[in-house]
């Protein structure tokens, strides 16, 4: 199996993809001449010229709404979001017209379409470019949410992605983008809506997904030290949500952490936590914990940006306490 | 072009605003007979949406097309049948124009299984994808951009096909109009965007006028920005209306470029069916538009020309009844979606 950084991986899928189908093109903000913020388009205007990939004008609204005008008339356009920050612009474009435009047709049109960019925070960038938007994306229904974790995982959902017929949301992580990893050979894909186990244990349930599956792999490390097994999941994908492995793990373990980048209030966790209850409530032998980054804007002061992002030790003491081998935070949950 | 833009201003004038009129002949008016006839299916037609609007038959939002008729035939009266076309809420017209059976229409409007979008969307969601009619959108503006990167796929797939764009005034002042125009005069210079920009000027966005939302109010002069030719014609007559829309038609056509033009009209009823009152525009103005009919316009052009006689026009007027009680009566008889229909067309299969 070939090792492959995560960057390269998704770019590689790109190529593979649009060498097979003549119809994927690319449109984005410096995707072309300038070779793409993070490099994942390098070269492929070069490769494919100026009509497959699209350099734009920054006009968010403007490109992705005409990618979903392009999807409906039989292009599979795969549109670069520089950071998910900015599809803010293009949210409604999104919500109004790609993800429902299938439905109040009476299923007359197909919306074949990709956005993808980097998602999450990290790199001092401060309150408007570190956000984790998943959660606004993931409550929409006729969307799919792809958050892949690791290179394999990049190029096996892209992969899906880009064979699919609806649109989808396939959030990368900017911290990830090095990652190296090893990848199947050959046509591979990953199916929507499956979680995996990626590390069984009997004790605790940890759920993450994209840059947070790590720290809870880490987390469940230390744990294992102490003589806690933890189980770890990984979503994969947040819409669809594989609820058959969250609810099956929290019946086995009887506890669960959910571990996720972004704000707490309404968020990934709070879906994924009432998943659970509602399908191991009796099975439970603790509250479900969630790790998440704090409920501010992101500050820039690199000691305050660690401050409101959720940490391996986090998930170590959420796990403890699940195990009652820890006591609840000063105030109990009402302030957690 | 530009002379007709500086020439115009961007006063509304009911009663005979200054139009393109073209020294080349007019388009044939035997065909425009068709048109007529269409035209008074649609008036007839979206009398009665508004009577079944009131029994209660038909929910939400209702907008008619009364007054502006002869925007959308004149332009589709020029459309071939694989070119398409993506128009905004105010679309009953629209599909009736492309040929969606009248019944599937109203169908539509009554929530019934048989609709165009199969009770689905409604009102302001008309489609008829085989006929080229790619929807009917409810947020103002938030088609503009579909439209133009369909456009550039038509080029893409490398077809001659054009595709039409209509919208209303109001649609103008969105930052999706500035984007998508943007990049429409972007991809136009490639000659990858065969679009036609219908500007469906009818004075008001809601109960705002033009003159109280655009800081320009010559509409057609505002396409300058992004490299795409516009002219505003009289939107009133069908005769001027599609002679424009031959110019476009063949000019996006050939080219790949986008054109615009501003077809300048009036709405005769409220916004929606809940704008009873209307408290922005008084009765006598309303009255004054009424006198610029676009029906009766064509139906003058068409009498004077010799083409109809009193006889040819009662029968049309009494088909067009005929055809709207069938309408209604498919609409009524038809069944209701099923509970299944609820979870279908979220996803692809």
């Amino acid at each position: 199996m070939p090792e492959l950084s995560y960057r390269d991986a998704i770019r590689s899928t790109l190529i593979e993809e649009m060498d097979r189908d003549p119809t994927v093109v690319l449109l984005g903000e410096d995707i072309g001449q300038y070779q793409g913020t993070f490099r994942i388009t390098a070269d492929l205007l070069n490769r494919y010229g100026p009509k497959r990939v699209i350099d734009t004008p920054i006009s968010e609204l403007g490109f992705v709404g005409a990618a979903v005008g392009m999807a409906m008339l039989g292009l599979r356009p795969v549109v670069e979001m520089m950071t998910w920050n900015f599809s803010l612009l293009a949210y409604d474009q999104i919500v109004n017209n790609a993800a429902k435009v299938r439905y109040f047709s009476g299923g007359q049109v197909d919306v074949p379409l990709v956005i993808r960019g980097p998602n999450g925070a990290g790199v001092q960038l401060s309150a408007q470019h570190s956000q984790s938007l998943e959660a606004i994306y993931a409550h929409v229904p006729g969307l799919h949410v792809v958050t892949p974790a690791t290179p394999a995982e990049a190029k096996g959902l892209l992969r899906t992605a880009l064979r699919g017929k609806d649109p989808v949301i396939f959030m990368e992580h900017a911290a990830l983008y090095s990652m190296k990893g090893s990848i199947p050979n050959g046509d591979f894909a990953l199916p929507f809506g499956q979680a995996e186990i990626v590390r069984p244990g009997r004790d605790v349930t940890i759920v993450g997904y994209s840059r947070m599956l790590h720290m809870a792999l880490e987390a469940a490390e230390r744990l294992a030290g102490e003589g806690i097994e933890a189980e770890v999941i990984n979503l994969r994908t947040l819409r669809p949500l594989d609820r058959r492995t969250l609810i099956d793990s929290a019946r086995r373990t009887h506890r669960a952490v959910v571990v996720q980048e972004q704000w707490k209030p309404f968020g990934a966790g709070a879906e994924i936590a009432a998943t659970i209850a509602e399908g191991a409530f009796d099975l439970l032998d603790a509250p479900i914990e969630r790790v998440t980054g704090a409920d501010v804007p992101m500050p820039y002061a690199r000691n305050l940006e660690l401050l409101a992002l959720p940490t391996v030790e986090e998930i170590e003491r959420a796990a403890r306490r699940t195990l009652y081998r820890e006591a609840a935070p000063a105030g109990g949950r009402v302030d957690a | 072009m530009a002379d007709r833009n500086t020439r115009m201003n961007g006063k509304r004038n009911a009663a005979g605003p200054a139009v393109a009129t073209s020294p080349r002949e007019r388009p044939d008016l035997t065909s425009a007979a068709a048109w007529y006839r269409q035209m008074a299916i649609a008036r007839r037609f979206e009398e009665e949406t508004e009577r079944a609007f009131r029994r209660g038959k038909i929910g939400g939002y209702l907008h008619v097309y009364s007054g502006q008729e002869a925007v959308a035939a004149g332009f589709l009266a020029e459309l071939r049948d694989d070119d398409i076309l993506f128009t905004a809420y105010r679309d009953h017209a629209h599909a009736l124009f492309r040929g969606a059976p009248p019944g599937a229409v109203m169908a539509e409007l009554y929530g019934k299984a048989t609709g165009v979008a199969r009770g689905k969307g409604g009102s302001m969601h008309m489609f008829d994808v085989p006929r080229g009619l790619y929807g009917g959108y409810g947020i103002v503006g938030g088609h503009i951009p579909l439209a133009v990167g369909a456009a550039y796929a038509l080029r893409y797939h490398g077809t001659d096909r054009v595709c039409l764009l209509f919208l209303g005034d109001g649609a103008m002042n969105t930052g999706a109009f500035h984007e998508s125009l943007n990049l429409a005069g972007l991809w136009g210079k490639e000659g990858l965007c065969p679009l036609v920009i219908i500007v469906e000027n009818n004075e008001y966005g809601m109960g705002t006028s033009v003159a109280r939302a655009s800081a320009v109010t010559n509409l057609a002069s505002r396409f300058s920005a992004y490299a795409i030719p516009g002219e505003r014609v009289d939107g009133m007559d069908f005769m001027v209306v599609r002679e424009a829309a031959a110019r476009a038609v063949a000019q996006a056509r050939s080219t790949g470029h986008p054109v615009a033009v501003e077809a300048v009209t009036y709405r005769f009823a409220g916004h929606g069916a809940a704008d009873v009152f209307q408290p922005y525009r008084n009765k006598n103005e309303i009255e004054h538009a009424r006198a610029r009919d676009p029906v009766i316009i064509l139906e003058q052009h068409l009498r004077g020309a010799g083409v109809f006689d009193e006889a040819r026009v009662a029968a049309i007027h009494e088909e067009a009844e005929h055809i709207v009680a069938d309408a209604v009566r498919f609409a009524e008889e038809s069944p209701i979606p099923s509970a299944e229909d609820l979870s279908t067309d979220v996803h692809g299969a």
